[in-house]
């Protein structure tokens, strides 16, 4: 394998990364605060369908990002509802939302635009399009720093760098401020944090607000700048990668990104099984590339290379003693 | 609250709810919900070819809605029903594939046997993992239904693919092997009932199924350790119930019905083994038992509904518009609101229960 193909690879990786790492900092949030969200591939499915068919519509790819965001807090709000309101089971309430979106958003986008639930093809200012860093065609002949620069870190959409500007920015929130301290807590101990006088109900909430924010910029990024327009089930599993890797990160934000990354990587490597021969010199089964992620993650969760401990009032609703 | 209310009041409050918000789906795309609902019954049970389907479908649905029953039953929620199932189908395979059967009745022995033992197998490792390693079972299951997806990928166009065939399904099981359709059985003379309808023998194997796990969990003593552990671990410990044993027996009951449903739709209706052959019915379970109030005789009438709308929704997707799609977000408003939304029905419903019993005082 030469630079050039490697360049290639880990350029494919990061584009692929990007929405498992939005989805990933997603559940972050919610399962710090003892939410947990198996809902993360249903609100990404809604975000995507919504924002390609609003950017579709109206020709402007930010207001379907809104309304991406939008249809993923709905999403959000109804788990809410279920899981902290009403005091549900918070499994069956994301398996619920993720066959809701499933189901609505090809009913919905057969109804509007009788394409077989696909959304018009996106183009120009409906997409989020690639931008070019500054001096990146200046420092392009540089060697290998150049290509680097050019190839790999310049030339992604604007969503790439908000997603990987999204990880120092939950480490700052989660670890440094006040609210965050709060998020922490009543997912490891409700009832102290409801002693301190701090409301319970309103924290979890905000915790699953900003799990819907984070998961519709995920959605979107895979309809409007990964893909261009919606097809049917394009979520493709990629919430249960990113809940794979919200484990093996041990719910931490900076090795978040890190898992995200490898299985970003293992993702782009069983798109180029050609490469995977040149290199090893014998042919790696595709099927073996696709599923490592949800392998690695068991051997993880079994606890035989580092156990992985949730936080500790997770999934548990809080009832308030009279 | 009376028993009654908690029994059929809920459930049927919760149904009402999920088709009320259905109905306005069906009228925010345009289409009139009241004839949706006519063709639906029409297509589904205003003919034996209707029936056929819908009782194929339910027998699918009891087998799956019953594994996850079990499961709830000691506390526990098997989202890997659609793994294990594929695994059974893939049991089902070896068993019809590799053995020479002299007759279908032995076949059947012989494939419940092997779909069962793959698809217990393929709950065994999630059910070891929580009990002795503490890993979380809803989230190793989920992890195990795209492996096994993978795995079945990978044998069938791989060892188990017909030699010179481009399609990704396994040679045609042989004659012996199949099952008798309702139409062989229910034929008599001139009159030719369910023609060509998939529905056949395994439907009384799932009736068994249901009867079977009702003595079992209310009239022998594992069911009673098993809704001991359910109700509380630690009083369960205490009375001297191993955790470790009711995990791991009843996941892999749970597992093994799972499995079972691959007699339905490999050995009965496809009679090979095809790409992709549960299609979904392992999350059906979920909203079937839960529906069911996980009591084998709710689960055979939740399986039924959901047999219904699943028939109904293709004769909808054939006569109109409407796309099959809306049967999954039936389903999921159905799980949202007896699984997660329960309290909502539940809390209003106690404090009436309650005034009127001050009233009547």
């Amino acid at each position: 394998m030469d630079f050039a193909t490697l360049l290639q690879m880990l350029d494919a990786t990061v584009r692929l990364a990007t929405p498992l790492l939005l989805a990933c900092l997603a559940g972050l949030y919610s399962e710090r605060a003892g939410i947990f969200d198996i809902g993360l591939e249903g609100k990404m499915l809604a975000a995507a369908f919504l924002s390609a068919a609003i950017a579709a519509v109206s020709g402007s790819v930010w207001l379907g990002l809104l309304a991406g965001i939008g249809a993923s807090i709905i999403l959000s709000i109804v788990h809410g509802l279920a899981s902290i309101t009403f005091r549900g089971n918070q499994l069956i309430s994301g398996v619920a939302i993720n066959f809701l979106a499933a189901g609505l958003t090809v009913v919905i986008a057969q109804s509007w635009f009788r394409q077989g639930g696909r959304t018009p093809q996106l183009t120009g200012d409906a997409r989020f399009n690639p931008i070019e860093l500054p001096f990146a065609e200046a420092l392009r002949d540089v060697p290998v720093f150049g290509s680097i620069y050019y190839e790999l870190i310049s030339g992604h959409t604007i969503l790439v760098y908000i997603a990987i500007l999204m990880v120092p920015l939950t480490w700052w929130i989660l670890f440094r401020t006040r609210f965050g301290l709060r998020l922490r807590a009543v997912g490891e101990n409700p009832a102290a944090v409801d002693t301190a006088g701090v409301s319970v109900v309103f924290l979890r909430y905000s915790a699953v607000a900003i799990c819907g924010i984070l998961c519709g910029i995920a959605g979107a990024y895979l309809a409007t700048a990964l893909q261009a327009g919606f097809v049917k089930d394009m979520s493709a599993g990629r919430g249960f990668i990113a809940l794979a890797a919200l484990i093996f990160a041990k719910w931490r934000p900076w090795y978040a990104l890190y898992a995200c990354l490898l299985f970003g990587f293992l993702q782009a490597m069983s798109l180029r099984s050609d490469v995977i021969e040149g290199v090893l010199g014998f042919q790696v089964n595709g099927q073996l590339l696709d599923v490592l992620p949800y392998i690695l993650t068991v051997v993880i969760l079994a606890g035989f290379v580092g156990k992985a401990i949730p936080p500790r009032a997770g999934g548990e609703p809080y009832v308030k003693e009279r | 609250m009376p028993k009654w209310a908690d029994v059929v009041l809920i459930p049927l409050i919760s149904i009402l709810l999920a088709a009320i918000l259905s109905a306005l789906v069906i009228l925010a795309i345009g289409e009139n919900p009241w004839e949706a609902l006519k063709l639906m019954v029409s297509g589904a049970l205003g003919s034996t070819y209707g029936w056929g389907y819908t009782l194929y479908y339910t027998t699918n649905f009891i087998f799956t809605g019953l594994a996850v029953a079990i499961a709830f039953h000691a506390r526990m929620f098997n989202i890997g029903g659609e793994g294990q199932a594929l695994l059974g189908g893939l049991g089902v395979a070896v068993v019809c594939l590799f053995i020479p059967w002299p007759h279908w009745t032995l076949a059947l022995l012989g494939c419940i046997i092997g779909a069962a033992l793959f698809g217990a197998a393929w709950a065994a490792i999630p059910a070891f993992l929580q009990a002795k390693r503490g890993s979380h079972i809803v989230i190793t299951t989920i992890m195990f239904n795209f492996i096994a997806a993978a795995l079945l990928n990978y044998f069938l166009i791989g060892a188990l693919k017909v030699p010179g065939s481009m399609e990704p399904a396994s040679a045609k099981f042989p004659e012996a092997t199949h099952l008798p359709s309702f139409q062989d059985m229910f034929s008599f003379g001139e009159a030719t009932l369910f023609r060509g309808a998939p529905a056949n023998v395994t439907f009384f194997v799932a009736l068994a199924a249901c009867v079977g796990l009702w003595a079992l969990i209310w009239r022998t003593r594992l069911g009673y350790e098993i809704r001991a552990f359910g109700h509380s671990e630690s009083a369960a410990k205490y009375a001297g119930i191993s955790p470790t044993k009711i995990i791991m027996v009843s996941m892999l009951i749970s597992g093994g019905l799972a499995g079972m449903m691959a007699i339905n739709n490999v050995q009965g209706e496809a009679e090979r083994l095809v790409l992709n052959a549960v299609e979904g019915a392992g999350f059906i379970g979920i909203a079937v038992a839960l529906m069911g109030r996980s009591h084998p005789f709710g689960v055979f009438l939740a399986a039924l509904l959901f047999g219904f709308l699943y028939q109904g929704g293709a004769e909808l997707a054939l006569w109109t518009s409407i796309p099959r799609e809306l049967i999954i977000v039936i389903q999921a408003l159905v799980i949202l609101f007896t699984g997660a939304l329960d309290n909502m029905v539940r809390m209003p419903l106690e404090r009436l229960f309650l005034s009127m019993r001050r009233a009547k005082q």
